[in-house]
């Protein structure tokens, strides 16, 4: 692919059973871009998201990531994903390990870092979020928002290319949902290429670049933020909008 | 009558008989069962990660064989092996214990196989997929995440498998392998007193279990602190 987008999208179709949850979605996501998917529940966004590392594996369309068509069974998706970070609503600390050997495990075990390198990463990324004194506890010990930061800053160890975001306060009690948009909002600072599917309208207006409102499958509307929440043009993100905001 | 069977117990049967009872029947049980249990997990882990593969014959096998364990009578398969197994491996004909242990081995590799399988299961998707989404590969997050969660699911559930094979070795009495359920036979034949016997056996059996299943509970609310 001879273009600039990190992540492109070639008309990717995705059923479970007999129901057609991607019917077709074309995008990209250029180098540096913050991109937000809002839209209506079981509108696709979840596994439209899920799609662009693989964790769904669409029965047709394709994935570019770096270049490289990911969807391609042929191709080692393990060394696509180390660059490919991702947040989940429900967190997915792993109970077993202590916090810091949730940031350790993966870079160590792919052989990324040595132990050392590792352990003064995770140091550094845990202070960044204000829980360097939370490194040896289990993550069973953190409130909900402790473990969702703990769980951003694991994919960050990765030192990943992208990030993408699945819903990451729809889990959350609402006064943790601040916390966890603040390390966000400051990696995306950053400059981090992220795709983040959110509930939290104020927050993608905020952040994005550009918001994708997907419905029944399909983007129905694309825009800058100022474009989709100011000015919506299709009827269906109206319809939305006037409901959530 | 009551009176008459303790007395017999303590003065006819205990003096005599203990050692029977203690060294022999609770000795083979244990070694019996713990064959069985051991032998059992590594056949069943394997059959578990079969059942667990991507290749459907593999699945089907081991779903069959699964299913035709858990839906037949120990005691037919006991008695299957025992007649079988000196058939097909001629130099085991003398030997019954070895043929009645591999007829218990195979029965307990079927219920390990569905422990390990639903240990493994239990352990949220969710975990799979972190996992996986930070570059970990399918074995990587089998041995790394899945199994170190899994193992705490499995192991009580060993422990619980463990007692129930102990108490289950005893039908392989009817071959007379020297199990705590052959003395009572032997005992009883020697002194016509099967209640007395039978409560001696019943009491080993009891405490035995009792006392294994007390520590499985205990091991297993240990494991759970762990988290």
């Amino acid at each position: 692919m001879e273009n600039n987008y990190i992540i492109q999208t070639v008309d990717i179709h995705k059923s479970f059973e007999k129901l057609h949850v991607l019917k077709g979605v074309s995008q990209h996501v250029s180098k540096g871009e913050v991109v937000s998917i809002i839209g209506p529940s079981g509108s696709g966004k979840s596994t439209f998201l899920r799609c662009l590392n693989m964790l769904e594996t669409p029965e047709k369309g394709q994935i570019f990531f770096e270049g490289v068509d990911i969807s391609d069974k042929k191709v080692n998706i393990d060394i696509h994903r180390q660059k490919m970070g991702m947040v989940f609503q429900q967190f997915n600390m792993f109970p077993h390990l202590t916090v810091r050997q949730n940031l350790t495990l993966a870079p160590t075990t792919l052989g990324k870092m040595s132990v050392d390198e590792a352990n003064a990463l995770a140091e550094d990324l845990l202070a960044r979020i204000g829980l360097r004194d939370k490194a040896d506890v289990k993550p069973g010990t953190l409130s909900g928002g402790q473990k969702q930061r703990v769980a951003i800053v694991r994919a960050l160890a990765m030192q990943p290319d992208v990030m993408l975001f699945d819903e990451p306060t729809s889990a959350l009690d609402p006064e943790m949902v601040g916390e966890v948009l603040d390390v966000i909002k400051g990696l995306v600072k950053t400059g981090m290429t992220s795709v983040i599917v959110t509930h939290e309208m104020g927050f993608a207006k905020e952040v994005s670049d550009r918001v994708l409102f997907m419905d029944d499958g399909y983007v129905v509307e694309e825009g800058t933020p100022e474009q989709i929440f100011g000015n919506p043009q299709n009827p269906r993100t109206k319809d939305f909008l006037s409901k959530v905001l | 009558m009551f009176i008459e069977i303790i007395e017999n117990i303590f003065v006819k049967i205990l003096p005599k008989y203990w050692h029977l009872f203690v060294f022999e029947g609770l000795g083979y049980t244990l070694l019996l069962s713990l064959i069985t249990v051991l032998c059992g997990t590594i056949l069943g882990s394997l059959l578990a990660l079969l059942k667990m593969s991507k290749i459907p014959p593999f699945r089907w096998l081991v779903t069959a064989f699964v299913e035709v364990i858990r839906g037949t009578p120990l005691l037919l398969q006991l008695y299957i092996g025992y007649f079988l197994v000196p058939q097909l491996i001629p130099a085991l004909s003398s030997n019954k214990f070895v043929s009645v242990s591999i007829a218990l081995v195979l029965n307990s590799a079927a219920y390990v196989t569905e422990i390990i399988r639903s240990g493994i299961q239990a352990v949220d998707k969710g975990q799979t997929e972190a996992a996986r989404s930070l570059g970990l590969s399918q074995a990587q997050t089998m041995t790394k995440v899945v199994l170190p969660q899994a193992v705490k699911n499995i192991l009580p559930a060993l422990g619980n498998e463990f007692v129930a094979v102990i108490k289950e070795t005893s039908l392989a009495s009817t071959f007379y392998v020297g199990d705590l359920m052959t003395q009572y036979l032997v005992v009883k034949g020697n002194t016509f007193l099967a209640m007395e016997c039978l409560l001696v056996v019943g009491v080993i059996y009891f405490v035995v279990t009792f006392v294994l299943s007390r520590a499985v509970s205990a091991f297993e609310k240990r494991l759970k602190r762990g988290e």
